[in-house]
């Protein structure tokens, strides 16, 4: 018991809802690329272990192991706190507007930025519970803000929209170079 | 005299001077917006700066780094919600004098404290440079790998409470800079025959997943919320002349925000409360502290203010980025082929004076700025929270997408972004992983090549400025190992 103890005043900390999965699924990714070292790495013979390909990586995989063991099992010796399936639940959501996300660069490309953009902030509006005309009107200015911006103005490199082909070649340009 | 006029010059261009507007409006804009914060701004303004000059650049990013806290002091004080996380100790005296009824005094004092702060700690690098103009070239790989080390130790023990957590994201960080093919002998590290992993992964697609896109995912799956704070009346020139009365206050704060701006891995928080805590024991009042003390106040705004000037110090002299946001800047030097360290000190010295005075500009656009434009901001700050996060995801696309054009970054952007929010709702330490990647890839080549002139352990440390670098990282260390223990010790013994 008293060895216990000490171990529990040692590792005990505040968690919140949903500690013990999250440090749970880390020290399993930890241990998982622990196992795969000696397949995902090089030794090469006659070089120096600090030159070895392999070195920095089990240094930093080893650490990561270490270090993700003793706080799963400070999670499992701190108090439990109510709330960890909601918690998780919260996270997966989250994973909807990575979809969204990634729909948005999917489309981009094909639509072109200007379009793409406005059609994003707008339904992404409407997913997010938005109703009243000013919202949509807000959207449309940012995403044609944003686009002048940095399209326009900075000249970052994203790519015009395939329809954009099919456009007269004075506004195709234009569209191209700006929007 | 001759540096001073060649950096003069270097400034005095119409596209640098609208930078610096640019970034010293925007960072207090951005800052005053809770939920945003400098991070996100400069996560997503990095790739857009790799097209312009690097003193351009730069200074965009170092107006918002440098002006954010002012604006994250503004719903600090009038919401006692704070704009930036290092605005978290000013909703203690700030908030509780604007709640008395009188915002403009405490608006009036953090202005003025930060002002303080900033100037006092550009003043100290522009003195300072030139002694690290001589040291830093003594600095050789070992040195480097060295600070670098101490550097990861510090930024996990300032974790305080979390340091396993601080530990496994730093490791998590150092792994993910190995991923990809390793640069001396060409061997793949951990791409699991993916030819997509093969070139690695960009620290800026992990940036900008783990600050902005987890940020605009946070907001968008939590329950809208609308700020809304009372417009202020009245002028606010009143603090300036308040701030004389707690002169010592401002001045020892603002030291401390110097000296633990310059160490790697330390930052705004530990200056904020070595600052404090000197305030309230040297108070007349310190009952008030908590309640509505101007000290105390003025003591939080001076500390965190004179932060950011001093974390420059080890990146230009060492290459060495003491805390997220520098370590996001580090890249801007790198894509520019500016490389941060001895070298630059020796050879530019008229550049970084160039950032030094921007630095020095920046905090009084900014106070002029606020002095006119506070209740503008309050009408900014009253975006809803889901449509911020609609904001922030469309402008993380720019960011991420226009690295590259490559829908891979975007999902691995994406992927980083859910597993940010999920260590932001766990209350678990970022930084780490920023930090551990930029210092995980300096410690590899720097050991690799300093390991190559080195016989036995002891070589290593045969320099004076190695063996100093060693001993603090022992020192530090050791420090921490007893004073956890006598914590320990402190809780077992029943009184």
């Amino acid at each position: 018991m008293p060895r216990n103890n000490t171990a529990k005043r040692i590792f005990n900390r505040d968690r919140r809802p949903g500690d013990l999965v999250f440090a749970g699924f880390f020290f399993a990714f930890a241990v998982f690329l622990v196992s795969q070292l000696g397949s995902e790495t090089k030794w090469i013979k006659g070089t120096k272990v600090f030159a070895q390909p392999t070195f920095w990586p089990a240094v930093s995989l080893l650490g990561m192991a270490l270090f993700s063991a003793c706080h799963f099992f400070g999670s499992l010796l701190s108090s439990k706190q109510d709330g960890r399936l909601v918690e998780v639940r919260f996270w997966a959501r989250s994973i909807e507007f990575a979809c969204w996300f990634m729909v948005y660069v999917w489309i981009v490309p094909i639509v072109g930025y200007l379009p793409g953009t406005i059609l994003f902030t707008n339904l992404l509006a409407v997913r997010v519970g938005y109703r009243e005309k000013k919202v949509f009107v807000a959207a449309t200015i940012l995403s044609i803000t944003i686009v002048i911006l940095f399209k326009a103005l900075l000249s970052v490199k994203i790519p015009g929209g395939l329809w954009y082909e099919y456009l007269p070649d004075s506004i195709r340009n234009f569209m191209l170079l700006y929007l | 005299m001759e540096t001073f006029q060649s950096s003069l010059e270097l400034l005095l261009r119409w596209d640098v001077i609208a930078a610096l507007f640019l970034g010293s409006i925007g960072g207090v804009i951005i800052g005053a917006i809770p939920g945003v914060g400098a991070a996100v701004a400069i996560a997503i303004l990095l790739p857009p700066t790799f097209s312009l000059d690097p003193i351009v650049g730069l200074t965009v990013l170092l107006g918002i780094y440098g002006s954010s806290m002012y604006g994250g002091a503004i719903p600090a004080i009038l919401l006692n919600t704070p704009g930036t996380a290092v605005n978290a100790l000013t909703t203690y005296d700030g908030h509780p004098i604007a709640r008395d009824g009188n915002p403009r005094r405490a608006l009036s004092l953090a202005y003025s404290a930060s002002l303080a702060g900033g100037l006092f700690s550009v003043v100290c690098l522009i003195f300072l440079s030139q002694a690290l103009a001589v040291i830093a070239p003594h600095f050789g790989s070992r040195e480097i790998f060295l600070a670098a080390l101490l550097g990861i130790i510090l930024v996990v023990l300032a974790h305080r409470g979390q340091i396993l957590a601080a530990g496994m994201m730093a490791c998590f960080g150092i792994f993910l800079n190995t991923i990809g093919l390793e640069p001396v002998k060409y061997t793949r590290r951990y791409t699991f025959d993916q030819t997509w992993l093969a070139s690695g992964i960009d620290l800026i697609v992990i940036v900008l997943g783990l600050f902005a896109l987890s940020q605009a995912f946070l907001l968008l799956t939590q329950p809208d919320e609308h700020p809304n704070p009372a417009p202020v009346r009245g002028g606010l020139f009143e603090g300036f002349k308040e701030l004389w009365m707690y002169k010592r206050i401002a001045g020892v704060s603002s030291s401390f925000g110097v000296l633990m701006g310059m160490i790697p891995g330390v930052g705004e928080f530990t200056a904020q409360f070595m600052s404090y805590t000197y305030a309230q024991k040297t108070s007349k009042n310190p009952e008030q502290f908590g309640k509505g003390s101007a000290e105390g106040l003025v003591a939080s705004e001076a500390a965190n203010n004179a932060v950011p000037a001093a974390a420059m110090i080890p990146l230009l002299a060492l290459g060495i980025p003491g805390e997220a946001l520098t370590a996001m800047m580090l890249s801007v030097f790198y894509v520019h082929n500016v490389i941060p360290g001895p070298q630059l000190f020796a050879n530019q010295m008229d550049f970084v004076m160039a950032l030094y005075i921007a630095l020095f500009l920046l905090n009084i656009i900014v106070v002029v700025f606020l002095l006119f434009s506070t209740n503008g901001i309050l009408r900014i700050i009253q975006i809803p929270t889901r449509f911020l996060g609609i904001i922030i995801a469309t402008l993380g696309f720019v960011g991420v997408y226009s690295l590259r054009n490559s829908m891979t970054d975007c999902a691995i952007g994406a992927v980083f972004g859910v597993f940010g929010l999920i260590l932001k709702r766990l209350q678990l330490p970022i930084v780490p992983i920023i930090l551990g990647m930029v210092l995980g890839g300096i410690m590899e080549v720097k050991l690799r090549s300093s390991m190559a002139r080195v016989k036995t352990p002891l070589d290593f440390v045969d320099r004076p400025i190695a063996a100093i670098l060693f001993s603090l990282i022992v020192l530090v260390i050791a420090l921490h190992i007893r004073s956890f223990l006598s914590r320990s010790k402190k809780e077992q013994s029943p009184h």
